[in-house]
């Protein structure tokens, strides 16, 4: 059961891969002429939207049959969440397109999507168990809830993204370019982060350490990469690894540190070669492709994908998390880092809202503020999980 | 204040923008502008109107959405910089939060704990931080729903052209027979399920309106809701408390006025089984046991209405539960919770009084470490007498035994004992792993036999009275947030004079549900699709620049 669960998500990760082309093709390609002679685009975004849904058909088969073989739904360590997240992004791109329409959003979604669903296989796949605190229907109802709405939340990132690129200016350097480049660099960086760590992985690189943890006691920690930061006091184990240039203190999660680094730096390099080969801006690189794309309709794409994700983010990420935390952890509401940054999302779009609706920040200031969201969803996902230890961390 | 009397004859109080009656523009600036502010519908609002008095300021204040913005901002950042360390209350309450700030974080740690970060959750100015965002929200909303509910209510049919013409979906239609189109236009937006008024050849379509209130729905549901928060520091709402329960013990649960008991029968942990073969992989990994469940199977009683208050009391059994993690045991607005449990508490030891030469043992006692007698009578002249008890035993700063607390982790006692040969007593020194007698001379000694151990238990106590109001406040807010985002509310007005048909509308957001509905009526009765003014608009301005 757990290799068929396998499989399909491997066919998902295929037919996404399969879309995102069509989609592409569909943006980029020729206009086709129906039989009265209209111009009517192509046929190749409805390829592209059958291809997501078939793979949108055998993720949800990745997920029950995973279910059926650990006896609890999939959504209960890094790994199932981030890849349950993945197919809530598309999930919700199926609901975006089925009212716009619009292929360039396909364009740019499932690569997102492939790149997390990528980024959630470099984590320990095998199912477990679950402990006490994780056992309860709340639990998950409250994590599926707030992955769909987090899915929702990002097609706004996507349009937003859209926008920038369509509209600004690559002429001039400015902060605004700089900026939409630093975001290319941040998605450049997951993609090396997940090739390095199969990189390592495949040469079976490992390095452990003797250290002394947050409580003061001997620990032993593995790394897959070779340490540039070490642990608090560590004190190499493994022959012939490299020696850390830097010991972190004891609080931090320093092999996650590490490999936050390494991705860093390999982002840079992949980012640098990128530049070489277009010899211009990434976003100026694929401006031209959007030519035909309107940017009043992404922008109101954008918005709409917010005024549908909100309220189910509020309902998955604050309303059911503090049902499950007062039957699990006696109150509904602890202030744990992770519950803040649920908080933090929440009153973000909050005044995205307020700001658009009353103040008109409509088009530019409202695609920047889209991005500055899904940093925050995105920073919530991976720094408080795995570098602020709370009650939710699950690796 | 001067009232304003519109051409058409109607009369509108001070502040209002567009004709309550016919829509025209009252302002000089309405009447130049391309397109009509439609926010609020134009009608007059407390806070745009006067700004005189204190009063008036203050309530000017709070309604203003970008003072609103700035707050729910505020809350953010203020919010986050609560994380970067953890609060006082996730870090151990054995050591000085002073001291372990600046040791764990070093000088960030310091000034993170100077500046009153490391408990920000709870210091007054996030309260009022948090107070201000519930009165901004109350005002605000109340300047806006008065104005626009009497505005939608009354609404009139037929519109001025001037407040037609500067809607930003706008057309204009010359067509053969009037009637007929009209006709046409209703059945059409009949089956989009709009509601329709007609007066005077005019025409007024509209649909989901009740989304409109969607925000004043949210917003008081959050008011509730920060209400009920904030009643969490009313005496008597909130009980957070720890029991500790030695199994086959009953004990009373704090908070409750002695009223109710509760006994742990047993408790257990129970482990995954290692060759489960699910799990195997990640259990290998995790390299340990990993828990399954914590359960305490406890009995809850109550004290029966017949037995006096500082008597033993008399106990009727209410229920018999598990207590598990996410299984509390609910009672009465409390609810008791797994928390904490400790295994194989010391509970009773039992020693024998042997003859050292012989070995003969004269008679054993049993102990209980809770509970010890003071003297054990053996008969035919033998006794035991504990001199001195210490249930946690260590040698203090002046190196006399001396006890850390009243739980019995590592029990020692100084025994007297008395024999037919030695009437006055020997001592003897007896602690785990250890005997010794005190002048090392004794003829008997105390030898340890067995222990018995108990599981004990601990179980947080909660009683929280503003539920009710968490969760009315949070399900309205959810109704309303579903109700303004899920649906909106869009508006078509149809203005017919001879052979001239003028449309227009409006949609608070959506617009492309709103074009696409247009879309649909005009492919069924040829009345050209009207313009989008803001397209047009953008279009040229990036023309301009392109
Ligand atoms: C965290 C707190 C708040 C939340 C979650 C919230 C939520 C919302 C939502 C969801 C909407 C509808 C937005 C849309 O349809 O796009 C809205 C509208 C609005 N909010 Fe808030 N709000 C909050 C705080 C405030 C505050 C502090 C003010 C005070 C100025 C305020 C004033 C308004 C106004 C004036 C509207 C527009 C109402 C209308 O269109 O008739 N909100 N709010």
């Amino acid at each position: 059961m757990e290799t068929l669960s396998g499989n399909l998500l491997l066919i998902t990760f295929f037919m996404y891969l399969l879309a995102t082309i069509f989609f592409t093709v569909s943006v980029t390609g020729k206009k086709w002429r129906n039989k009265q002679g209209d111009m009517s685009g192509n046929r190749w975004g409805t390829f592209g939207f059958i291809t997501t849904i078939i793979g949108f058909v055998s993720a949800v088969g990745y997920f029950v049959t995973r279910w059926m073989a650990a006896g609890h739904a999939p959504v209960s360590n890094m790994f199932e969440y981030t890849t349950f997240l993945g197919i809530a992004l598309s999930f919700a791109f199926i609901i975006l397109y089925g009212i716009y329409k619009t292929n360039v959003l396909g364009m740019f979604t499932m690569p997102i999507v492939m790149l997390i669903i990528a980024y959630a296989s470099v984590f320990p796949s095998e199912v477990e168990p679950l402990i006490p605190a994780l056992q309860s229907n709340w639990l998950k109802i409250h994590v599926t809830t707030t992955a769909i709405g987090q899915g929702i939340l990002s097609i706004g990132f996507a349009a937003g993204l859209i926008y920038l690129v369509r509209t600004l200016d690559f002429t001039a350097r400015g902060k605004k370019v700089f900026w939409l480049e630093f975001i290319m660099y941040s998605l450049v960086s997951v993609v090396s982060f997940v090739l390095i760590r199969y990189i390592f992985a495949i040469a079976n690189y490992e390095a452990s350490f003797q250290y002394v943890d947050e409580n003061g006691n001997d620990a032993e920690m593995t790394y897959n990469l070779p340490p540039i930061l070490g642990p608090n006091e560590g004190e190499l184990l493994t022959d012939g690894a490299m020696q850390p240039l830097l010991s972190m203190p004891a609080w931090l999660r320093s092999d996650d540190a590490n490999t936050v680094l390494w991705s860093l730096l390999a982002g840079i390099v992949l980012y640098a070669l990128l530049r070489l080969i277009l010899r211009k801006p990434i976003g100026g690189a694929i401006q031209p492709l959007l030519k035909g794309i309107h940017p009043e309709t992404v922008d109101e794409v954008s918005y709409r994908a917010i005024a549908i994700g909100f309220p189910v983010f509020t309902l998955g990420g604050l309303i059911f998390a503090m049902i499950w935390a007062q039957i699990a952890w006696t109150r509904f509401w602890g202030w744990d880092p992770k519950e803040v940054w649920a908080l933090v999302t929440f009153l973000f779009y909050a005044a995205y809202l307020h700001l658009r609706l009353s103040k008109g920040w409509h088009g530019e200031r409202s695609a920047w503020l889209c991005v500055i969201g899904f940093a925050i969803i995105m920073f919530n996902l991976i720094f408080v999980n795995l570098v602020i230890a709370g009650l939710h961390s699950y690796a | 204040m001067n009232e304003i009397k519109c051409d058409c004859g109607h009369v509108n109080p001070y502040g209002t923008q567009l004709c309550q009656n016919c829509g025209k523009p009252l302002e000089e600036k309405g009447k130049n502008a391309s397109m009509v502010d439609m926010r609020y519908e134009g009608a007059a609002r407390r806070s745009q109107t006067y700004n005189k008095s204190m009063v008036d300021k203050i309530w000017n204040f709070f309604s203003s959405v970008k003072v609103g913005i700035w707050i729910i901002v505020l809350t953010l950042v203020a919010s986050s910089i609560g994380t970067i360390f953890p609060q006082e209350m996730y870090i151990p309450n054995t050591v000085d939060p002073a001291e372990h700030y600046k040791d764990e974080y070093g000088i960030a740690g310091q000034i993170y704990y100077t500046l009153g970060f490391h408990n920000l959750y709870g210091s007054w100015w996030y309260m009022a931080l948090i107070a201000s965002l519930g009165i901004s929200l109350i005002i605000a909303s109340i300047d806006r729903v008065v104005p626009l509910y009497k505005a939608l209510k009354n609404q009139r049919v037929p519109r001025n052209e001037a407040f037609l013409k500067r809607q930003r979906l706008f057309g204009h239609t010359t067509v053969r027979d009037a009637d007929n189109t009209l006709d046409k236009a209703k059945a059409v937006l009949k089956g989009k399920r709009y509601n329709i008024r007609e007066e005077n050849g005019s025409l007024l379509a509209e649909k989901g309106r009740f989304s409109r209130w969607g925000p004043y729905v949210n917003h008081l549901g959050l008011v509730i809701f920060l209400t009920g928060a904030m009643l969490r520091f009313f005496p008597g709402m909130y009980v957070d408390d720890i029991v500790w329960v030695r199994e086959g013990e009953t004990e009373v649960i704090p908070g409750t006025d002695g009223q109710y008991f509760i006994e742990n029968e047993r408790f257990i942990v129970e482990l995954y089984d290692e060759n489960d073969e699910t799990f195997q992989e990640a259990l290998e990994r995790a390299g340990g046991p990993t828990v399954k469940n914590f359960q305490t199977d406890a009995v809850l009683y109550k004290r029966a209405d017949t037995s006096v208050v500082g008597t033993t009391p008399e106990l009727e059994e209410v229920k018999e539960e598990d207590i598990r993690v996410n299984h509390p045991l609910r009672f009465d607005n409390f609810a008791l919770y797994q928390l904490d449990y400790k295994l194989n508490e010391l509970n009773t030891m039992t020693f024998s009084l042997d003859n050292r030469e012989t070995g003969e043992s004269i008679d054993t006692i049993e102990i209980d470490l809770f509970d010890p007698k003071d003297e054990y009578d053996l008969g035919d002249g033998y006794k035991v007498v504990i001199d001195s008890y210490f249930p946690n035993f260590e040698f203090n700063d002046d190196g006399e035994p001396s006890t850390t607390s009243s739980i019995p982790d590592n029990p020692a006692f100084i025994f007297q004992m008395f024999s037919p040969e030695h009437p006055d007593g020997e001592y003897s020194f007896v602690g785990i792993q250890r005997n010794e007698d005190v002048f090392k001379e004794n003829d008997y000694q105390m030898s340890f036999r067995d222990v018995n151990t108990k599981n004990v238990t601990a179980l947080t106590v909660r009683k929280d009275l503003t539920l009710p109001f968490i969760i009315v406040g949070a399900s309205i807010f959810m109704i309303g947030l579903i109700q303004g985002s899920y649906w909106s509310h869009r508006r078509i007005w149809i203005k017919q004079k001879d052979k001239d048909v003028w449309i227009a509308g409006h949609a608070n957001k959506h617009w492309e549900s709103l074009r696409k509905d247009f879309q649909s009526l005009s492919d069924e009765t040829g009345l050209v699709m009207p313009e989008d003014k803001l397209k047009q608009k953008n279009d040229k301005e990036s023309e301009g620049k392109g």
